[in-house]
């Protein structure tokens, strides 16, 4: 990809290449429900370089969602609970910080865009005013101050930067004006990481697509890193430079876009890409046989394995590590492991190790 | 044999603007739509929020009243049926909304609801009824042990096996799919489209396909209508218009259609401005302002469709105008050059 030319190195995790932005390791999260607890993430490695833009693919309840809030730290305690794993950012574990730090990073460090843009706006109140307040929180200059850099954020996202854009009602807006408003807000204090959790999903084809190039000039411009959480594997493939492919509360595989969407490893990607439409009539479309588990009591082993096409003995004991199949490709699965001709054995250590396997698999 | 023609079919709604003044505005939902739908085919509907397409639906099955145009089905005009004669053909039409979760009455069972539409229009014995509910269970992929479960306890693609089997219940000519995999993930849609595709073969359904995503409607429907602001832009095989697509919009709607290799990464040239008000449409062209090719005509006057080999196109452009080489390029080939 011509586009992912600012993090060549990805495996250089601690060769000093391009800076390591945020690194999610091992994170493990349940919630507490009447029927139980539910197992929403389980064992979670996700690695963001500077100027990169990380899809983050999966079907509704895969824990993509999940993800992207706990890196904020915007999940209720005690229903949410983290159990184990580490969330660095720049090498900083946000895991460890009190809600009055979390509070002054959210907006200036990692920022995050939602779905549904009416719902994340005050109806109340003009939309540069709302702009205005997040910049005069965050850097506690004057409002005349904080009016010019709202204007300069407005501008950044295509959107006019005058008075009229100013005071503006957000129900005055259209549905890609107001996604535009939302991530002035979230730029507008220069947060160099923006969560964009479904960012289009909510728009017309025409509007997406004038969303998803704002995203790359974002990239490109101002040098945004980016996790987009996507349902769709086209405005991944259109946009991000990695992918992770997530299933059940786990990444099954990542790595750069065209080598996973292209050459996928793992049996549920495989399968999820031969499930979509495109180009294929409806005889010969293929499916997934069975559906999602159930959280509160997944599979054991590998939460695939009840629906995998490939399944062996070893799937359900054992949970697989991510191994490197490539450059900077992690897969997590026996069989592809073995396809690939790795020692599967060599490289996984014993499950309660934390130790270089699995940095090796994680990050390369 | 074709089984619904829809001709010029125009649908209008007054809105109430002002507290005091009673100044009425018009909406244009749907403007001169034409088309015919065999037995046993698939025809659909394209285009974005508000084109339109659902409104054409609810014409076809009665739910709105047409402002013009006719809508014949099964050689009558529907407007003048009145009484049985109604009622028979409300029954050989139906309807799969898009969000089964709303479209299913939670209190109800799944026997319930799908002996519904049997209990009020046939004259079943209970055995009878039984049988016909198991085996329409059958049909859609659920068995026994769903009977007598309700709807929230049912996934997304479940529940709209279950709005399948209802609308399957009267043995209908005719099923409006309107989105019916768009709140779907995308290995329960590829479920449900097969579903589909097999039950259309098997019982010589008809559908009248809606929906906003293109692969899908690829994959479904032999002809198409893609719709803007209420017009029809483009119509004829699905192969032609996707194939070589002849109007601007729907070359800037396969354009910002994120293609999922990445491979084909776009230079997109991406659409400017949203879709106008259908209360005030432009004049002309109601594409024009956004139109990357828009002439000074394209203000003025309304593009006739014209017939262009196997299509209907209605746009100012000359029929041998190249929309490829003019900028608007499809992807696919720029990309396949810088790799």
């Amino acid at each position: 990809m011509s586009s992912a030319t600012p993090s060549t190195h990805l495996s250089a995790r601690d060769a000093g290449a391009p800076a390591e932005l945020l690194a999610v390791h091992d994170l493990r999260l349940q919630f507490r429900s009447m029927r139980g607890l539910v197992k929403a993430l389980d064992g979670v490695d996700l690695t963001l370089h500077d100027g990169e833009i990380l899809g983050l693919v999966g079907e509704s309840g895969c824990g993509k969602t999940i993800t992207g809030l706990a890196i904020l730290g915007l999940l209720q305690r005690p229903q949410a609970e983290i159990t184990s794993g580490t969330i660095a950012y720049r090498g900083d574990d946000l895991l460890i910080k009190s809600d009055a730090q979390m509070q002054k990073l959210r907006g200036r460090d990692i920022s995050m865009v939602f779905q549904d843009p009416l719902a994340s706006l005050n109806p109340v109140f003009a939309v540069g005013k709302q702009i205005e307040d997040v910049v005069r929180l965050h850097k506690g200059i004057s409002r005349r101050e904080a009016r010019g850099v709202t204007f300069e954020a407005l501008a950044s996202v295509g959107l006019p930067a005058d008075k009229d854009t100013f005071k503006r009602y957000p129900h005055q807006f259209s549905g890609g004006m107001r996604q535009r408003v939302c991530m002035a807000m979230a730029l507008a204090c220069g947060s160099p990481l923006l969560i964009a959790d479904e960012p289009t999903t909510a728009l017309d084809v025409t509007i997406q697509a004038q969303i998803l190039n704002l995203l790359l000039k974002l990239r490109d411009e101002l040098g945004v890193a980016q996790i987009l959480i996507t349902h769709n594997v086209g405005v991944a493939a259109q946009t991000c430079d990695r992918i992770a492919v997530m299933y059940a509360g786990s990444v099954v595989e990542a790595g750069p876009v065209g080598d996973v969407l292209n050459r996928p490893r793992h049996p549920y990607t495989i399968a999820l890409y031969q499930c979509l439409p495109h180009g294929r009539t409806a005889n010969e479309l293929q499916t997934i046989p069975g559906s999602v588990p159930d959280l509160i009591d997944p599979p054991t082993g590998c939460r695939f394995h009840p629906r995998c096409s490939h399944v062996m003995e070893r799937c359900s004991a054992e949970k697989p590590r991510p191994v490197a199949v490539a450059e900077r490709h992690s897969v997590s699965c026996f069989w592809a492991a073995e396809r690939a001709g790795i020692p599967l054995d060599a490289e996984l250590p014993p499950r309660s190790d934390t130790g270089a396997g699995l940095e090796a698999g994680a990050t390369a | 044999m074709t089984l619904l023609t829809v001709d010029g079919l125009t649908v209008h709604f007054r809105i109430r603007r002002g507290l005091l003044k009673g100044s009425d505005d018009v909406v244009h939902a749907v403007d001169d739509v034409s088309f015919a739908l065999a037995q046993g085919e698939t025809f659909a509907l394209v285009g974005e929020s508000g084109c339109g397409k659902s409104t054409v639906a609810r014409a076809v099955l009665q739910l709105v009243r047409p402002t013009s145009g006719s809508i014949r089905f099964m050689d009558q005009d529907v407007a003048a049926l009145k009484g049985g004669a109604r009622r028979k053909m409300l029954r050989d039409a139906q309807v799969v909304f898009q969000d089964p979760y709303s479209s299913l009455n939670p209190r109800m069972t799944v026997h319930s609801l799908v002996a519904e539409p049997l209990r009020a229009n046939t004259k079943l014995s209970a055995r009878e009824l039984e049988d016909r509910v198991l085996s329409l269970l059958e049909m859609v992929g659920l068995g026994t042990q769903h009977l007598w479960r309700r709807p929230h306890e049912f996934s997304g693609g479940q529940c709209q096996r279950i709005a399948i089997a209802r609308a399957l219940a009267l043995d209908p000519k005719l099923v409006v799919l309107d989105e019916p995999t768009s709140a779907l993930d995308v290995s329960v849609q590829a479920r449900i489209l097969v579903l589909l595709d097999e039950l259309q073969r098997h019982l010589g359904l008809a559908y009248l396909f809606i929906a906003h995503d293109l692969a899908v409607v690829q994959s479904m429907a032999k002809s198409i209508a893609v719709m803007y602001l209420g017009q029809v832009a483009e119509q004829g095989p699905a192969a032609d218009v996707f194939g070589e697509p002849r109007h601007p919009y729907t070359v800037a709607l396969l354009n910002s259609s994120p293609s999922p290799d990445p491979e084909a990464r776009a230079t997109m040239r991406v659409l400017e401005g949203d879709v106008p008000s259908a209360v005030r449409p432009p004049a002309g062209c109601r594409f024009h302002p956004r139109c990357p090719y828009r002439m000074p005509i394209c203000e003025r006057e309304y593009p006739e469709p014209q017939r262009v080999g196997s299509r209907m196109i209605a746009c100012h452009l000359p029929e041998d105008f190249d929309l490829s080489s003019a900028g608007a390029t499809i992807a696919r080939e720029v990309t396949a050059v810088a790799h």
